[in-house]
């Protein structure tokens, strides 16, 4: 028997009491933000991310999540809000190119429903959040992970200046992510 | 004489006259806004305008639709039968053509927005269906579409209120007056 497999082997014996990270389908994966401006939801799109998902509905304590998104690839469907969002008043992605949530921990909330929780840092500022999620796993293994959670923009410094009033762009931002994971092995090393 | 009213002087409804009256206010209003906003630097102060512009364009649909409602049930009063059938038809026209771009400016904006994926919230309150999904090419068509429709709007009431005038100190007839508020129809003692 080759070391590979005993590694292999090995993983497999060990897969349901540590959850190995998923491999993520980015093309069926979104996250989007809705941001309220005089009372009008309008989403914009993440265009680009990494996630590593470690996740067994199982064992959700042992799960753990990574996601770092990158801000300059905001998208609300208008180059003008676009340039405006990249710039410094906003996401400053120049110099904070990328928010970040790290996972400390998980745990299930009951009625097929789980929260992660961690810090999460955006334009150099870090916050805990709390980010509750669902999953949704089909026939050939792949996992679907969806959740919606607020943000306070201001706790970031997003929107600064004239963009701090909130009576025009509210402070709670919605956070909406969609990822799945396919049912391939999991490709962490061992 | 002309007038069917036992007066002799018909006039439209106080109804008809003010619905008429808060109608233009609101049309002026909307252009000023929509010829400002559109030019400003993205700002609150230019989401603001949008919001207001949006706002009036869903009040001016409303009326109408109310301003036809009540039409139905209190015929406007008759043209004076001292002039020519083409002005009388002519006159059917342009009043068909103005309760039609009425109706077709503010739901093309309306459009516009949802192609831009933007909804329209009115007065803040009252979220309304997007009409379309985002589509940034049929978005821009919207745009010139609404634009076209108002350049239109502008040349109809521009003969609107030159037929208005003519009326009032070429033919020195009640055409105008029966549509202005706190003015009697003139007295013919002829």
């Amino acid at each position: 028997m080759s070391n590979l497999t005993q590694i292999a082997l090995l993983c497999i014996a060990l897969a349901p009491a540590a959850a190995a990270a998923q491999s993520v389908d980015y093309a069926r994966s979104r996250i989007t933000c809705v941001s309220t401006q005089m009372k009008v939801p309008v989403e914009a799109e993440f265009r680009r991310f990494r996630a590593q998902l470690a996740f067994d509905p199982s064992q959700p304590e042992t799960g753990s999540a990574r996601i770092e998104i990158d801000l300059a690839s905001f998208d609300i469907g208008s180059e003008e809000v676009n340039v405006e969002a990249r710039g410094r008043n906003w996401f400053d992605a120049g110099n904070h190119p990328q928010a970040r949530f790290d996972s400390t921990s998980a745990r299930a909330l009951g009625g097929g429903r789980y929260e992660a929780r961690g810090p999460l840092t955006i334009k150099g500022r870090t916050h805990d959040a709390s980010v509750p999620f669902t999953v949704k796993m089909d026939a050939a293994g792949n996992a679907t992970f969806e959740g919606v959670f607020a943000v306070r923009r201001l706790q970031y410094g997003i929107g600064e200046g004239v963009w701090k009033d909130t009576d025009t762009v509210a402070d709670e931002v919605q956070i909406r992510f969609r990822i799945v994971t396919s049912g391939k092995p999991p490709q962490k090393k061992p | 004489m002309t007038g069917t009213a036992a007066s002799g002087h018909a006039r439209y409804t106080g109804t008809a006259i003010g619905l008429h009256w808060i109608v233009v206010v609101l049309i002026v209003a909307a252009w000023a806004l929509g010829l400002t906003m559109v030019d400003l630097p993205l700002s609150p102060q230019k989401l603001k305008l949008y919001s207001w512009h949006k706002w009036i364009g869903v009040t001016i649909f409303l009326l109408a639709l109310a301003r036809l409602a009540w039409r139905t049930a209190h015929r406007p009063p008759a043209l004076p039968s001292s002039m020519p059938a083409w002005q009388s038809r002519a006159a059917a026209a342009s009043h068909a053509l103005l309760y039609m771009l009425l109706l077709a400016i503010p739901l093309s904006g309306w459009l516009f927005s949802s192609a831009s994926g933007v909804p329209v919230v009115y007065l803040g309150l009252m979220q309304l269906p997007d009409l379309v999904g985002r589509d940034k090419t049929l978005a821009e068509l919207l745009k010139q579409v609404h634009v076209v429709l108002n350049c239109a709007l502008f040349a109809t009431a521009c003969i609107h209120v030159g037929a208005a005038l003519k009326h009032h100190f070429v033919d020195r007839d009640d055409v105008l007056a029966r549509m202005l508020p706190l003015v009697a129809p003139r007295r013919r003692e002829k």
